[in-house]
């Protein structure tokens, strides 16, 4: 780590030093072991999607020769899709082809599953993060409100969003929302990502639609997305804010708890200053956290809010090949949503370790 | 009930007035290991029944659990009576309160048959996930060493997988159908479990009782299924009924998607899938089975909410 600290003949190192030392081989080995963690479950993840793969119940050689193919022609054909190899090895050609990108074919568009994932990923993305700018904004200090008045009646509201968020399907409460806000009040577009009229006006340079027309100054088809995403990203939003203002309510219900918030009151400092800067500083940290986790809640809890709201993102994609049997589309949409997934998940934790001092 | 012990008083003081039977309840010296197991269980039902919101959703369960099991009885029509002249009836409709579908079929009756596929569908996830789970838990707690290491690492990585994409996945591969659905959502529930029978394992395993017991030369094996299994168990029922709440409502997504129960089966799911055809003309057919999901999940939630006061007030608030 410091070669000149390890060199002979240098001075011994001062006890400060060689803390520092031992502080960075500490460093260096929990960042291994979080490499490590991250490598081991992106495996897992590789291995059940290859399962997954291997026990469809349709053939994947018929699929390729038709079901009267002569038997040569059926062990020709099996060979060049290398399924006449040892599994091991299989999984590890899996493996090489997943990691160089290459997902395969799709049946349903015959372009490459990487080539439709990256179309159609930024539309998830946008929906996602839209969704969980409304569970933080709305989420958060509803909790915090909570936690300060406990039992009362922003309490009781609080809970009741949080226990409905629990309880109720994503995909009805959607189709609830465009009967209400789309058939019926006319306040939101309908289904889709913007109307056809204005599909392709602006260059796609971010992917999010919201974004690119803002950068092309077309305010006409930046509002048209915008009625069109509120509706998805307030039904997705909604289970981030039940989520988020739940977390950050129990939080803050435990910090209230603390000697410190009592001194804080005792020698006078304001409510308002002891709530927010106070406890709710001493929050931050895993509310960053949970802010994490539940954006890839939200990545995950899309797949169903797309169908119901015809959103052009990886869900729709993944479902329309699901229904299709196009097994390659399916297991490249897994493994992407899968790796993002567990990408958040991990890097929530190391967040938290490197912003938490306890925990450092 | 669903606790016959805590809400029904035992045989025989039943004979007496009630409130000596009480008494003898919460007696606080009890004569014998069962007054006081009665006793106990009867001060937690109390304590229970004490949150309506508690009691509201065990209702809601109770009336679940009829529905399923006599709902030939109660069911005013065959659920998979196609009757087109009568398409698309609102709700309120004489002899049609929940109103029909596009093909005739009455709602409110395949509601009632449709319960049995929710509620076979989440307990078998639970008698399939728990056992696991307990099994997969208490070893690494109990063996700890490299065995504790190599469990808790492939719990580690089957929990940080996307539950629901991955029960798609399955579904998907496996084929549409219940046993399918019910193995797709096991496959992705059982980590948890497995996480929180350990943490409960490594609370008692150095506890001075079990010291005892091995002295006395219970085996490894009496001392995880007598001694470690029964001490998860009031932890794994708490966290298996608030699982119910998810489970209900992933068998409801599979369905939506067409891959749970097959049609014409009254699966919910289904059945608001089907609704969305017909959405802006008849609204009944896709709210209503939504809501039915609604209240089932609801209830496995305060009916969890409710429990986890009762046998683990650590996390109360």
């Amino acid at each position: 780590m410091t070669p000149d600290a390890t060199t002979p003949g240098a001075p011994p190192p001062a006890p400060d030093a060689r803390h520092a030392a031992a502080r960075r081989v500490r460093v260096v080995l929990l960042v291994l072991r979080w490499l490590l963690t991250l490598a081991l479950t992106l495996a897992g993840l590789l291995l059940v999607t290859f399962v997954i793969g291997r026990k469809v119940p349709i053939d994947p050689v018929l699929a390729v020769v038709g079901d009267r193919a002569s038997a040569s022609a059926y062990a020709a054909a099996r060979a060049q899709l290398g399924l006449d190899r040892p599994l091991a090895l299989q999984f590890l050609l899996y493996a090489r082809d997943v990691l160089h990108g290459n997902l395969g074919m799709s049946l349903l568009t015959s372009n490459p599953v990487i080539d439709d994932i990256r179309r159609v990923f930024p539309a998830t993305l946008e929906l996602a993060t839209l969704s969980t700018l409304i569970g933080v904004l709305v989420g958060v200090p509803l909790g915090v409100v909570a936690a300060a008045r406990h039992n009362r009646w922003i309490d009781h509201v609080a809970r009741f969003v949080g226990l409905i968020g629990n309880s109720v399907p994503v995909f009805w409460l959607g189709m609830m929302g465009l009967l209400l806000f789309y058939a019926k009040l006319h306040w939101v577009s309908g289904p889709g990502r913007i109307d056809p009229l204005f599909d392709g006006m602006v260059d796609a340079r971010t992917g999010s639609l919201l974004i690119d027309s803002l950068i092309a100054r077309e305010w006409e088809v930046f509002f048209n997305a915008l009625s069109h995403i509120a509706l998805p990203a307030a039904i997705l939003g909604y289970y981030s804010v039940a989520y988020l203002s739940r977390m950050t309510r129990s939080f803050m219900l435990d910090q209230l708890n603390h000697e410190y918030i009592t001194t804080a009151r005792a020698k006078g400092v304001p409510e308002r200053r002891v709530i927010w800067v106070h406890a709710f500083g001493n929050i931050a940290v895993p509310l960053l956290t949970v802010i994490a986790l539940s954006y890839s809640y939200l990545l995950e809890g899309s797949v169903l809010t797309e169908i119901v709201f015809a959103w052009p993102g990886i869900g729709s994609y993944l479902t329309g090949a699901l229904l299709n049997a196009d097994m390659n589309a399916v297991l490249g949409s897994t493994l992407v949503i899968g790796a993002t997934f567990i990408a958040l998940n991990l890097l929530t934790d190391a967040l938290y370790r490197v912003l938490d001092p306890r925990v450092r | 009930m669903r606790r016959p012990a805590a809400s029904t008083p035992p045989a025989d003081p039943s004979a007496n007035p009630p409130r000596r039977c009480r008494d003898w309840l919460l007696s606080d010296a009890p004569a014998s290991r069962v007054q006081a197991a009665l006793g106990y269980a009867y001060r937690r039902w109390t304590r229970f029944a004490s949150n309506p919101l508690s009691m509201f959703g065990l209702a809601i369960l109770v009336l679940l659990v009829i529905a399923a099991a006599l709902g030939p009885l109660f069911a005013p029509h065959d659920p998979l009576q196609q009757v087109l002249p009568d398409r698309l009836l609102p709700p309120g409709s004489p002899s049609h309160w929940l109103g029909t579908d596009q093909l005739g079929r009455d709602i409110l009756s395949r509601l009632i048959y449709g319960s049995r596929l929710t509620l076979s569908i989440a307990v078998l996830v639970v008698v399939v996930v728990v056992p696991i789970g307990l099994l997969i838990g208490t070893t690494a707690g109990f063996f700890g060493g490299w065995v504790d290491v190599f469990l808790m690492r492939i719990t580690d990585v089957a929990l940080a997988f996307p539950k629901i994409v991955l029960a798609l996945a399955f579904a998907a591969a496996l084929g549409p159908g219940v046993i399918n659905a019910v193995i797709a959502i096991s496959i992705t529930a059982w980590p948890a479990y497995a996480r929180l029978a350990r943490a409960e394992t490594l609370r008692y395993v150095h506890a001075d009782f079990i010291h005892a017991a091995r002295l006395q030369g219970a085996s490894r094996m009496r001392l995880l299924l007598r001694y470690i299994v029964p001490l998860c168990a009031s932890s794994v029922i708490v966290r298996a009924t608030l699982d119910m709440a998810g489970i209900v409502l992933t068998v409801a997504g599979l369905g939506f998607l067409g891959l749970g129960a097959q049609p014409p089966s009254p699966e919910w799911g289904f059945m608001v899938a089907s609704g969305r055809n017909v959405l802006l003309d008849a609204w009944w057919v896709a709210t209503v089975p939504g809501i039915a999901i609604l209240l089932v999940s609801l209830a496995f939630n305060l009916l969890g909410d409710g429990l986890r006061d009762v046998f683990d007030p650590r996390h109360g608030d």
